[in-house]
């Protein structure tokens, strides 16, 4: 593993900013999901998101990823305003999401998941009029990608639902990190899977931000947000309530301030990120 | 990994092997079943069934249903013929007036099931019977004779050896290899798979899945409008009461082909050997003296079978 990161440079807090949000509100009825949050995503980093339920960590993501509209707040992709009406917006501004499920087509092959909806057409005016499939490119793309990201799987022609519930994710992983100009979300990638799967997943995600792309994580797991995150991000009440550096903090006490057990000022000052 | 059973595709073999089955049987029980001239008769038989099956497999492949499309052929063929015959519209342009019926009611059924998100059952249960009631209302039941014969070009027939071939088995053979090619071969082909098999993974991938939806209705309609056309060439009326037993024989040449009824799965070709499968029956147990009412029990049985088949194949993947 150290092999593989030594190129990669640790983010700091002079980092330039990828993503920002700021005092985003989003209100369901009379229910206020986020109360004037502040978010920012580094370049190079993975950034984690933990909450606990209802602490607008849901609502958060989709707003980044253009799922719902905040009502109010700003939204900053290299500091320029963006505004996103859906999650094409997003995607067509680089940010790209891996759902939770839902995600693939189990009786398409992977090759075919992997072009979904964006499919490579024959060059020439038939092509494009005609929208044949550039099979041979699409094929082709999809070998160099995987083995870029060193997903081991053999055939990109096989169908999706041959494959495990690891190798399924890796393949919505591949197929985001594949497209993403500026960031990848990822919801709970890990949420189903068993342990030697979800470190296959873990690992891909490590080799998508040492591609150079920034992750933003969201994750119940403890163990992996620690094992994997530059810095966590901490949201409460529907605001952030910290932003920690994983290798200077304990467990307990990043859980003992998501859950209001510690506030932020009882937090040791290396603790901050 | 090129043993695993995934790579062999039954699913594309199976139906052939039933076809070569069936025929095998008939052949035993009947020596005026594989003779040229039968085989041909059988071809020209199953062209209308075989055009309506196309529409039906676009629309199995979504995960949908449609149960109007010999209804709504019905009303297509009194439309063109009618328009032709007691309005004195030139031949073509009432035969594009009979798509154009056909095309609308595929275009509300795809309305129905995407904008008021009925399931496509209940939506096509109802057009079934709108279908049915406009057509005996508009013909007053009456067959509509005397036709250009413009109409019932597609009928003629031209031989190919000592065979004789329709231009309506032709026209027949041309869609499926055009609807083939299109859906494996171009993305909105892909993206209807995409549809049938994950719709929610497919919108969040930016596939529009209702303008799919609709398209998919709309085209059906079409097919079942050429359908008709060729329906009634091959009978050279226009009859209020066509489409009965293609309706349901449409939708068993589909399962019979090996598409799954739960969307996503299939090969629009193996809908062209189901067609025939159907054909042979009918053909084999007419030639074996068998009573029509026996054809459709027996047609009846074999669905199930194929679904069953389908279902369980399924499981054992899983």
């Amino acid at each position: 593993m150290n092999v593989q990161t030594a190129h990669y440079a640790s983010p700091t807090a002079s980092s330039p900013l990828v993503m920002q949000a700021k005092g985003i509100v989003k209100r369901y009825g009379q229910v206020t999901a986020l109360d004037g949050t502040d978010f920012e995503l580094r370049a190079g980093e993975i950034l984690a998101v933990i909450g606990d339920n209802g602490a607008g960590k849901s609502s958060l993501i989709k707003a980044l990823s253009g799922a719902t509209v905040p009502d109010e707040g700003e939204l900053l992709l290299d500091g320029k305003p963006v505004r996103f009406k859906s999650p094409i917006d997003a995607r067509r501004a680089g940010i790209e999401t891996v759902y939770q499920d839902l995600a693939v087509a189990p009786a398409m092959s992977i090759a075919e998941n992997l072009f979904l909806g964006r499919e490579l057409l024959k060059p020439g005016a038939i092509g494009q009029l005609l929208r044949l499939l550039d099979k041979k490119e699409m094929l082709a793309q999809a070998i160099a990608r995987m083995q870029e990201l060193k997903v081991g799987i053999r055939s990109m022609t096989q169908a999706v639902e041959t494959l495990s519930g690891g190798q399924r994710q890796c393949v919505a992983v591949a197929r985001a990190a594949a497209f993403a100009q500026h960031v990848v979300i990822m919801d709970e990638p890990t949420a189903a899977l068993g342990v030697k799967e979800g470190n296959m997943v873990l690992e891909l995600i490590r080799r998508v931000r040492d591609k150079g792309l920034p992750v933003i994580l969201i994750s119940h797991n403890m163990p992996h947000v620690f094992e994997i995150a530059d810095r966590i991000h901490i949201q409460r009440l529907g605001k952030r309530a910290a932003v920690v550096n994983p290798k200077t903090i304990s467990m307990s006490d990043t859980v003992a301030v998501m859950t209001g057990a510690k506030t932020v000022d009882e937090l040791p000052a290396d603790a901050h990120a | 990994m090129n043993t695993s059973p995934r790579h062999i595709p039954w699913g594309a073999l199976g139906p052939w092997l039933a076809l070569l089955t069936t025929c095998l049987f008939f052949t035993t029980q009947s020596e005026r079943f594989l003779t040229a001239e039968n085989l041909s008769l059988v071809l020209q038989q199953v062209m209308v069934v075989g055009v309506l099956a196309i529409g039906q497999t676009l629309i199995i492949l979504t995960a949908g249903i449609d149960l109007s499309c010999g209804m709504v052929m019905a009303l297509g063929g009194v439309v063109m013929t009618k328009f032709a015959v007691n309005y004195g519209f030139n031949p073509y342009l009432a035969i594009v007036c009979g798509l154009a019926v056909t095309t609308g009611f595929g275009l509300l059924n795809g309305l129905l099931v995407t904008r008021v998100k009925l399931p496509p059952f209940i939506v096509t249960l109802g057009t079934l019977n709108i279908a049915f009631a406009i057509t005996q209302i508009y013909s007053k039941a009456q067959i509509i004779p005397n036709l250009p014969p413009e109409m019932t070009a597609l009928g003629n027939t031209f031989n190919l050896g000592s065979t004789e071939v329709s231009f309506g088995t032709l026209t027949m053979i041309g869609l499926y290899l055009l609807a083939w090619f299109v859906l494996r071969d171009t993305a909105p082909g892909r993206h209807l798979y995409a549809v049938g098999n994950a719709p929610e993974a497919a919108r969040l991938t930016g596939i529009r899945v209702d303008r799919v939806l609709v398209y998919v209705y709309a085209l059906a309609g079409l097919f079942y409008g050429i359908a008709a056309l060729l329906s009634v060439a091959r009978t050279g009326v226009g009859d209020p009461n066509a489409g009965q037993t293609e309706n349901l024989d449409a939708i068993t040449a589909v399962v019979l082909g090996g598409t799954s009824l739960f969307g996503g799965r299939g090969i629009i070709l193996g809908s062209l050997v189901g067609a025939v499968i159907v054909g042979v029956f009918r053909n084999g147990l007419t030639l074996m003296g068998v009573a029509s009412v026996y054809q459709t029990l027996i047609t009846g049985i074999l669905v199930i079978l194929a679904v069953a088949a389908d279902q369980m194949s399924r499981k054992g993947a899983r």
